[in-house]
């Protein structure tokens, strides 16, 4: 379980996100870092994200309902959202994680 | 959408795994396919989940095989009340170990939909829940439910396929429930990815009646039965009524029981009834079928055996009050704890929970003796072939405990128009003895009558017998048949008066007749005398002229010689003349 957590304001992140994976695939590794640039373009400081590997902690599936990986979810602010998907669309993503984007 | 089958070596038998739920492994001898996955299909409550859950359960509790069961619609405290009504104490379960439940909830709104994925997470939960207890069962209760949630359909059938294939993999036996389709088998087309085995519930209401059918659609590999069988949800759970696969082999004892009538054991060969069978009594209203059965009940009673009366159309103090008064007491019986009527309105509940109660209270009681009255209530008089299976099922049941049934059947349209034979063909066939009740009705008197329509395995009467209903009890007697037919009542009895009157008239007219006939005789014998005697006068005279004109004749020769003695002139006396 790694819990890369982003350099700005560490004790409150306003969004706790959590990705499921199973194991190192092709998905995975392009849901993180699709997930990684989002939040760095439209969270930057607000954030922190949790990668839970469900081959190594099976048990943790059941708690969160995850059926499809990869699955975020975000945990904080309430209500929980659950994304599913490698995240490839930026678009859909922010719809899902309820985040107005950073105009650039 | 059916896969060709491979052709399946027919020496070879497929591992099946026992179920445990009554009657289901008759059916496809031996239980679902071992490994493999099958598909319960069905409309909304048709009992799929009940099905699914005590294949898991029994398999848990008698077969020691662990199970896990997915749900996709309820939740585990839902699931656990739903079994406790069977009488499965499913929470026990799980803190055994013995079963694992897991909720999946996936609410569409939920979820945003980016990019490619898998149902990996499925697996792995399904995985490691599996390995948790080491299940060789797995349920999945409505995965179809996943359909809904899921938008992406292409992805999540491609899933699918890859599921059943990896149960397969892990060696479980999987029960898939899906929900039935209008076109198809499943709404989901779910048999496309599980072809070993498909069961099908159905639900069915006609004429009011519900019953629940299970068929198995296809076992691939190995012969099953292939009609639809009522089931039921009984409180020990499912139980399926495999009517045609049913092997007849109960045992057919010769004792013989009485029917409390004696006259009738005397039409029955002289014996009454076999042990273990099932004997129909029909008729049209007020022919006196309720009497019979209850004194049937009432003989058993008497010899200590135990009887259970279902009534469906008095209550249980109301038969004992009006069988007392044609001399049965059964009030004594059921004191004694002997006899146990059950009362109910046939329309409190469908034909399969009727039967259920029956099972169960038999089961409970434990009675030698059960009685129906009547079976025709049961069917609302409509639909036979509704009542036929249970009633099968029912007469099975009974006969494989040896158990003697009396049926009740009101015959409609009867009287003499119609023949009441042709009423229940339906049901007849499975009975053994048939008693057929009439009303006949002359002279403005209606009278009961009684035959034996069959009996199977013994030599039976004939005979219409009249049947008497008095407060003495229960007599037969036999009727008058003669020239003007088949009489009964006060015809049959004034009738014989009239034969007797008609007789003794008969008997006086002989003697007057036998009478004459001496007299006649004795004037002819007077008249014989009276021609003998005049025969013999008429001889008399006649010797009598013969012997006068002889000795005529006689006197003249001796004139003659006088003559000729006095013309030679020797004269001598006068000739003396003789007279006669």
């Amino acid at each position: 379980m790694k819990t890369p957590a982003t350099p700005s304001k560490p004790p409150v992140a306003a969004f706790e996100l959590r990705l499921y994976v199973a194991g190192h695939t092709s998905k995975s590794v392009a849901a993180l870092t699709n997930l990684r640039r989002i939040c760095e373009v439209h969270l930057a400081g607000q954030y922190r994200i949790e990668v839970i590997d469900l081959l190594k902690t099976p048990q943790l599936a059941a708690g969160d309902q995850i059926l499809a990986v990869p699955t975020l979810v975000r945990r904080l602010p309430h209500p929980i959202k659950k994304i599913i998907g490698d995240l490839s669309n930026e678009e859909s993503v922010l719809v899902g994680l309820d985040v107005q984007p950073v105009q650039p | 959408m059916k896969r060709k089958a491979k052709p399946a070596a027919p020496a070879q038998t497929l591992p099946k795994t026992l179920t445990g739920i009554q009657g289901l492994d008759e059916i496809t001898l031996g239980g679902l396919p071992q490994g493999r996955p099958t598909l319960v299909c069905g409309g909304a409550g048709c009992g799929k989940t009940m099905l699914a859950l005590e294949f898991l359960i029994r398999g848990a509790m008698k077969y020691g095989e662990p199970g896990v069961c997915m749900m996709f619609e309820e939740s585990a405290s839902e699931l656990a009340a739903n079994v406790r009504s069977l009488g499965f104490d499913l929470d026990k379960l799980v803190a055994q170990k013995k079963i694992v439940l897991d909720h999946v909830h996936i609410e569409r709104s939920e979820f945003e939909e980016t990019g490619e994925y898998n149902l990996d997470g499925l697996f792995i939960r399904l995985g490691h829940a599996i390995d948790s207890i080491g299940a060789k069962r797995v349920v999945l209760d409505t995965i179809e439910a996943l359909f809904a949630g899921l938008p992406n359909h292409s992805i999540l059938r491609a899933e699918l396929r890859r599921l059943f294939r990896w149960l397969k993999d892990r060696g479980v036996t999987a029960v898939i429930t899906g929900e039935r389709g209008d076109s198809s088998v499943t709404r989901y087309g779910l048999e496309e990815y599980v072809a070993d085995c498909v069961i099908i519930l159905d639900h069915r209401v006609e004429e009011q009646i519900s019953t629940r059918l299970l068929r198995v659609l296809k076992y691939r590999g190995t012969t099953h039965g292939m009609n639809e069988y009522p089931f039921l949800i009984s409180a020990h759970g499912i139980s399926v009524l495999p009517i045609t696969s049913l092997r007849l082999d109960h045992e057919a004892p010769t004792q013989r029981l009485s029917t409390g009538v004696a006259r009738l054991d005397e039409m029955l060969g002289g014996k009454g009834v076999f042990r273990g069978s099932s004997v129909l009594i029909s008729g049209t209203p007020g022919t006196g079928k309720s009497s019979i059965a209850a004194k049937f009940v009432e003989a058993a009673c008497q010899r200590g055996e135990r009887a259970l009366l279902f009534a469906y159309e008095e209550s249980a103090a109301q038969i004992v009050r009006n069988m007392r008064s044609i001399g049965i007491d059964l009030d004594k019986h059921v004191q004694r704890g002997l006899l146990q009527i059950h009362s109910s309105r046939p329309t409190l509940q469908g034909l399969e929970q009727h039967l259920v109660m029956m099972h169960d209270a038999v089961c409970e009681f434990r009675p030698s003796v059960v009685a129906v009255d009547p079976i025709s209530n049961l069917s609302f008089e409509t639909n036979e072939s509704a009542v036929k299976p249970t009633l099968m099922r029912l007469i099975d049941f009974l006969k494989q405990r040896q158990i003697t049934a009396f049926f009740t059947s009101l015959t409609t349209g009867g009287g003499l128009r119609s023949s009441p034979e042709d009423s229940q063909i339906g049901v007849s066939s499975l009975m053994d003895v048939w008693l057929l009740l009439r009303n006949s009705e002359l002279n403005g008197e209606h009278n009961r009558t009684l035959y034996v329509l069959k009996a199977r395995g013994m030599s039976h009467s004939n005979q219409v017998r009249e049947f008497l209903l008095s407060d003495a009890g229960i007599d037969l007697v036999d009727v008058y048949v003669g020239a003007a037919g088949v009489l009964t009542g006060s015809t049959r009895e004034m009738q014989e008066a009239q034969e007797l009157a008609a007789s003794t008239l008969r008997g006086q007219n002989h003697e007057r007749k036998l009478r004459q006939l001496a007299g006649k005789r004795k004037a002819i014998e007077a008249q014989i005398a009276m021609l003998q005697a005049e025969s013999d006068a008429e001889g008399a005279e006649v010797n009598f002229v013969i012997a006068q004109e002889r000795l005529q004749e006689k006197d003249a020769l001796q004139n003659s010689k006088e003559l000729a003695a006095l013309r030679s002139g020797k004269g001598g006396s006068r000739p003396t003349r003789k007279n006669s």
